[in-house]
């Protein structure tokens, strides 16, 4: 047997919590569960429906009946509390019918569920569909189901409140690492992953610390993330001893990849970012990604952006073209001028006659701004190296590299 | 069993097992010459300034990336130049660009991650601009642990330098030199047009020098 609660605005779900912790919301409003298992607890269906109705108070509607549609439907239709109520008397617009279900069932004198119930199968559903028949089985009573379980949405979060304040990072991690094992376990049973992790660590001072990793992939590996945590609490340390922490994981659907088979193995996306971040623990984080062509004259036309390598959708033709290395920063230099055209340079490295020179090429740009540059450049040859110079407006010369 | 194959023994060494597989420059002549870069193996360029070894690695890199493996360069002097890379055929989104601050121990440290994180084609190490000095005091250890890191891999660990450092853990041992530059166009108005290189293999065996032709990009 099952029982529905219906009413408009109250907090239905702490009501069926108190009975059973598998319960339909079937709609807002409207909660139905199974009592079989109740009787031995609360004994008859009317000394459970008394029970519910004590837990309830006033204003909800309670119905007990064979079947949850049964419950549903008597819960929507009577008022107070009733048990195995008798539903063919109700009005026919009790059922979800539709409209013009509705106005050909008043046309032929239809009024009650009863009326309906008896109406034969075999021409309604040649009449309705197969809609029909199912609205009939409900005038019947006579659709069994399964309850479809309500669960509240899962939260990937936990918090640790510490008796002593921590103040070393050791001690630290072991608790994270007891939330993050917890919650990578939470994220597994639900076939999720996170690619975005939280900590809050609340400090002796009365101030919160927090940290946002965004994760490039998801990942549910508790030591991996672990490590990432790790490395970022050594990288930006709180500036007082811990109180309590909180982790807080954004679930997101786990990462799917078709791997190829003729395809070469590349880094797993989670060590990669690994040990990204311990590269990163070294160089900065500025300093390791991926290089990115910008469409502008600029000098140096690329930047380097933080992120993982990944598979380009069609390589590019190989071709044997001339590499370009930068000296970084520019070598300041001293040159000769003989006709305008560069004729002898010193500088660090780079010193002698010059035997070819091409330019001068001029470039300018972003006049309007800060990054402004403007200069002269020449590609020179001296004594079998290549480099390329260029002169500032100011007059001072730089050697910017050698083509190698 | 002789001293030698004994020894190899107790270290677990085993010629047999170890695979000869390689992946073609890019460069038809250094292709024929020295047979591509062995994988699960260090590979040394030498050269002077505009001797071509960038351009023999980024032809590398383009070869890698071309076969839709990851690679990686690790810039010692923030040297590296993405444009003339992509116009070699560099796929720059399946490049990891690492930029060490001319700290030449940050550079030989991030090179040990990238080879035990695993999963790479290429790695790159750039040690051309590093001082005598500094390529004199890298420990030897460090050959032999990246030896002993690629090995087994299909990675390749290629070192570019001005002199020969990993020496006997290298494989391959390329000596780059610029023959002449390309110059055409009236007296005056010269233009740089390209420049050819000569490859010659120092190690696994000395061979004759090839011509190699790179021409400039764009």
């Amino acid at each position: 047997m099952f029982a529905c609660l219906h009413a408009p605005a109250t907090d239905l779900a702490k009501i069926a919590e108190a009975f059973t912790p598998w319960f339909e919301q079937t709609a807002p409003g409207t909660i139905v569960f199974e009592i079989d298992g109740l009787r031995q607890l609360y004994g008859s269906p009317q000394q459970i429906a008394d029970a519910i109705a004590r837990q309830a108070g006033a204003g909800v509607q309670i119905a007990i009946a064979e079947t949850a549609e049964s419950a549903i439907l008597a819960a929507h239709n009577f008022r107070g509390v009733q048990v195995r109520p008798r539903l063919d008397k109700l009005d026919i617009s009790s059922l979800p019918l539709p409209e013009e279900f509705a106005e050909i069932l008043e046309s032929w004198g239809i009024y009650t569920l009863e009326q309906f119930a008896e109406l034969p199968e075999t021409g309604l559903a040649e009449r309705f569909g197969e809609q029909g028949v199912y609205l009939q089985r409900l005038a019947r009573g006579a659709i069994d189901r399964p309850l479809r379980v309500f669960e509240p949405p899962p939260i990937y979060s936990d918090r640790i409140g510490l008796d002593h304040p921590v103040e070393l990072l050791e001690p630290l991690l072991f608790l994270i690492a007891r939330i993050l094992q917890d919650q990578c376990r939470k994220l597994e049973s639900h076939g999720m992953a996170t690619n975005r992790i939280g900590i809050t660590l609340e400090l002796d001072d009365k101030t919160e610390h927090r940290r946002t990793l965004d994760l490039p992939v998801a990942m549910r590996e508790s030591k991996t993330l672990l490590k990432l945590l790790q490395m970022d609490l050594e990288a930006h340390p709180p500036q007082s001893a811990i109180v309590a922490l909180s982790v807080d994981l954004k679930p997101v659907p786990p990462r799917t990849v078709q791997h190829g088979i003729f395809l070469p193995a590349t880094p797993a996306p989670d060590r990669l970012e690994l040990t990204l971040a311990r590269i990163r623990g070294i160089v900065g984080e500025d300093n390791a990604g991926v290089p990115e062509l910008i469409d502008t004259h600029h000098p140096h036309p690329f930047r380097l952006v933080a992120k993982q390598p990944e598979i380009a959708a069609r390589p590019a033709p190989v071709t044997s073209r001339q590499a370009f290395r930068y000296f970084r920063p520019p070598i300041a230099a001293s040159v000769d001028l003989h006709n305008d055209r560069p004729a002898r340079i010193r500088a660090s490295g780079v010193q002698g006659h010059i035997l070819n020179a091409s330019g001068p090429w001029r470039t300018s740009g972003n006049w309007w701004t800060a990054s402004q540059w403007n200069r002269d450049e020449w590609d020179i040859t001296v004594s079998e190296a290549l480099y390329r110079i260029y002169r500032e407006p100011d007059g001072r010369w730089f050697v910017e590299g050698t083509y190698d | 069993m002789n001293p030698t194959a004994a020894f190899s023994a107790i270290l677990g060494f085993r010629p047999e097992a170890r695979i000869h597989e390689t992946l073609p420059s890019g460069l038809a002549a250094l292709d024929e010459l020295s047979g591509g870069f062995p994988r699960g193996a260090i590979s040394e360029i030498l050269g002077p300034d505009s001797s071509g070894r960038t351009t023999m690695i980024h032809s590398l890199l383009a070869s890698a990336t071309s076969k839709f493996e990851i690679c990686a360069y690790v810039d010692t002097d923030d040297s590296f130049d993405p444009v003339t890379a992509a116009a070699s055929g560099v796929a720059l989104s399946q490049l990891l660009w690492v930029r060490c601050g001319h700290n030449a121990g940050h550079a030989l440290r991030i090179a040990d991650a990238l080879l035990h994180a695993g999963g790479f084609g290429v790695i790159v190490l750039d040690l051309c601009r590093i001082s005598p000095r500094v390529a004199n005091r890298i420990p030897i250890s460090y050959w032999y642990r990246f030896r002993r890191a690629v090995e087994n891999t299909p990675a390749i660990l290629a070192l570019l330098e001005k002199q020969p450092l990993a020496r006997s853990c290298a494989s391959l041992m390329l000596d780059m030199r610029c023959r002449k530059a390309i110059w055409k166009g009236a007296a005056g108005f010269e233009l740089l047009r390209g420049v050819e290189l000569e490859a010659a293999s120092r190690k696994p065996v000395r061979q004759a020098a090839v011509k190699l032709l790179a021409q400039m990009a764009g």
